[in-house]
């Protein structure tokens, strides 16, 4: 079996962003970088089918040469082979044709990617990699289980959890819940530094125009200094409190 | 016609569908459309009575074995085809699980550009055009879609839901062939749980605690806070991961985004990752020990001190207003 497993390279938004000259970008010279924490789950999921079933775990991503260091660290966790896709892609939709084609060359059997990026957190990619390739797919998936060609999937809904029936091949993106990531070990980061990573070109006529276009970028408005009470005994504060959300506020 | 995919579940609509169709409306008019449909698949009669309730010129249904349950492949077709007879410009879906999961499926066959978890709305130089909160809420994206027909979810809570129409809308059955050779993934069975309090993304309140609770058995306090106010129970990332709460209650980024008319906080620092799930929250008020946590950076509200102290007192205050 053929595990593809597709990450993403993303500035991590714990540490500070800054905005590029030109607002198009943020800065990413100053952006520290990192994969995509639910590509991580992805990647896991996919080393524990390996472990169960016995498979290929193929670790793929779309980017400039620094965004093998996500395909490193994907390794280094115990991924098998690593590609680099480069293409002119732009918006969600020609990515999402640009790593169908890759997936194709890969002859995947399961694709394995994060629900959604957390730069741009848009949570398309997946689904649309399914539909180019004309697969099922299942998104924000919490539980996965394999049996020969077939396999079911679990994901939480509002109220509840959905339970769905797969054949495969299938894409299925991965939530919070599925599994907590392995960390590297370090003969695994070894090995990772010397594994060659193959090179996709994908010629940017089979792509089509982009849908999707982003205008600018803006840092959100400062939100007014709040009305923040300090020093009340805890009765008294409550009491202010809920008299303020009750009297001026008219929320309670 | 602007395109509203509504959501049921046992013959009621869900709190999204009204505020899709209060969408469609303000979209019909940003874009001059001459309507607004509403679509249901495989409905039950009464949600289908709901729909036609609702402000809406034209109620779309579909029906048929291939649609006893989701299966995204036999979904996204008829939802395309609901767009082609109505020549949508737009085709708007909730920010939802079930939205999340078919509207990329529904863009790609189009190969139209989706705009994902809208607050709002907006037309520029011709174009659809949002403004996203991304990179964790610390930079505000404006996105604009390029292609023909435009796909977009819904964040819930972003519009008031839709009132009573004035009794004119149209009903239409659409005859939607599906292969089921073509059907490769299906809903099996939805497991719900038992629902004692609304759902923490519809809720109009949230109340929310955190380690400052400092330990799961003091989580009665802010669960007797929310029956009160009849509140949705939230909590965050720390606590999940420390097994206190379910990940059904986790409030961030790698759980949910809320929107309420009120959302109050106990024990909650406020890390980036929390706090990029609570921004559309109209109004933020916080219980922090700690002057200086970031959550009083984004709170309308704050009063620092104990949580433990204070809730019991908030509890009896509250309860004293009826």
């Amino acid at each position: 079996m053929q595990v593809v497993v597709l990450v993403k390279q993303v500035a991590d938004t714990a540490a500070r962003i800054k905005l590029a000259d030109g607002k198009q970008d943020i800065d990413r010279q100053s952006a520290s970088l990192i994969v995509n924490p639910y590509d991580e789950m992805a990647v896991e999921e996919a080393l524990r089918i390996k472990e169960k079933h016995g498979a290929t775990v193929c670790v793929v991503t779309l980017g400039e040469a620094k965004a093998e260091e996500a395909l490193r660290t994907a390794l280094a966790m115990g991924a098998d082979e690593a590609a680099r896709v480069t293409a002119p892609a732009s918006d969600p939709l020609t990515v999402a044709k640009a790593l169908a084609q890759a997936v194709r060359e890969l002859a995947a059997d399961i694709v394995i990617a994060g629900r959604s990026a957390a730069d741009d957190e848009q949570g398309q990619v997946g689904a649309l990699v399914a539909t180019e390739l004309g697969w099922p797919h299942v998104t924000e998936v919490t539980k996965l289980e394999l049996s020969g060609d077939a396999g079911v999937a679990e994901r939480e809904v509002e109220g509840g959890v959905e339970v769905l029936d797969f054949s495969l091949p299938v894409v299925v993106t991965a939530q919070e819940g599925l599994n907590t990531p392995r960390y590297a070990s370090l003969p695994g980061i070894m090995k990772a530094k010397r594994k060659e990573i193959r090179q996709i070109a994908v010629d940017g006529a089979t792509l089509g125009q982009p849908v999707l276009e982003t205008r600018s970028l803006e840092l959100p408005p400062a939100r007014a200094q709040g009305k923040i009470l300090s020093g009340l005994e805890p009765a008294a504060a409550a009491k202010e409190l809920v008299r303020i959300l009750h009297e001026e506020a008219k929320l309670i | 016609m602007i395109l509203a995919v509504l959501e049921q579940s046992d013959g009621s609509l869900k709190k999204i569908s009204a505020e899709l169709a209060a969408a469609a409306r303000k979209a019909q008019a940003l874009l001059g459309a001459d309507g607004v449909a509403l679509l249901l698949v495989g409905a039950d009669p009464a949600a289908v009575d709901a729909a036609m309730a609702l402000d809406c010129d034209l109620c779309l249904t579909v029906q048929g074995e291939a649609f006893a349950t989701y299966a995204a492949e036999a979904w996204a077709p008829a939802v395309v085809q609901a767009a082609k007879e109505v020549s949508a410009p737009l085709v708007l879906l909730g920010s939802t699980s079930f939205g999340r999961d078919l509207a990329p499926r529904v863009a790609g066959i189009m190969q139209a550009g989706l705009l994902a978890d809208l607050g709002d709305l907006a037309v520029e130089d011709g174009r659809l055009i949002a403004e996203r909160s991304v990179y964790s809420g610390k930079v505000i994206a404006k996105v604009a879609s390029l292609s023909d027909v435009t796909v977009a979810t819904v964040r819930p809570n972003a519009f008031s839901p839709a009132g009573a129409g004035a009794a004119t809308c149209q009903r239409r059955e659409l005859e939607v062939a599906v292969d089921p050779a073509s059907v490769h993934c299906r809903v099996r069975e939805v497991r719900r749980q038992a629902a004692t309090r609304p759902e923490l993304t519809e809720a109009s309140v949230v109340v929310a605690g955190g380690r400052g609770l400092k330990d799961p058995e003091n989580f009665h306090l802010v669960e007797e806070l929310a029956d009160l106010l009849g509140a949705a129970v939230g909590t965050t990332r720390a606590t999940v991961d420390a097994g206190w709460r379910p990940h059904s209650e986790q409030i961030g980024q790698t759980g949910k985004n809320i929107a309420p008319a009120l959302y109050i906080n106990v024990g909650i620092s406020g890390a980036v990752q929390h706090i990029s799930g609570v921004l559309g929250s109209r109004t933020i008020v916080s219980i922090n020990r700690d002057a200086e946590a970031p959550i009083f950076k984004i709170s309308d509200y704050g009063l620092v001190g104990d949580a433990l102290e204070i809730l019991p007192h908030l509890i009896d205050e509250v309860r004293r207003l009826g």
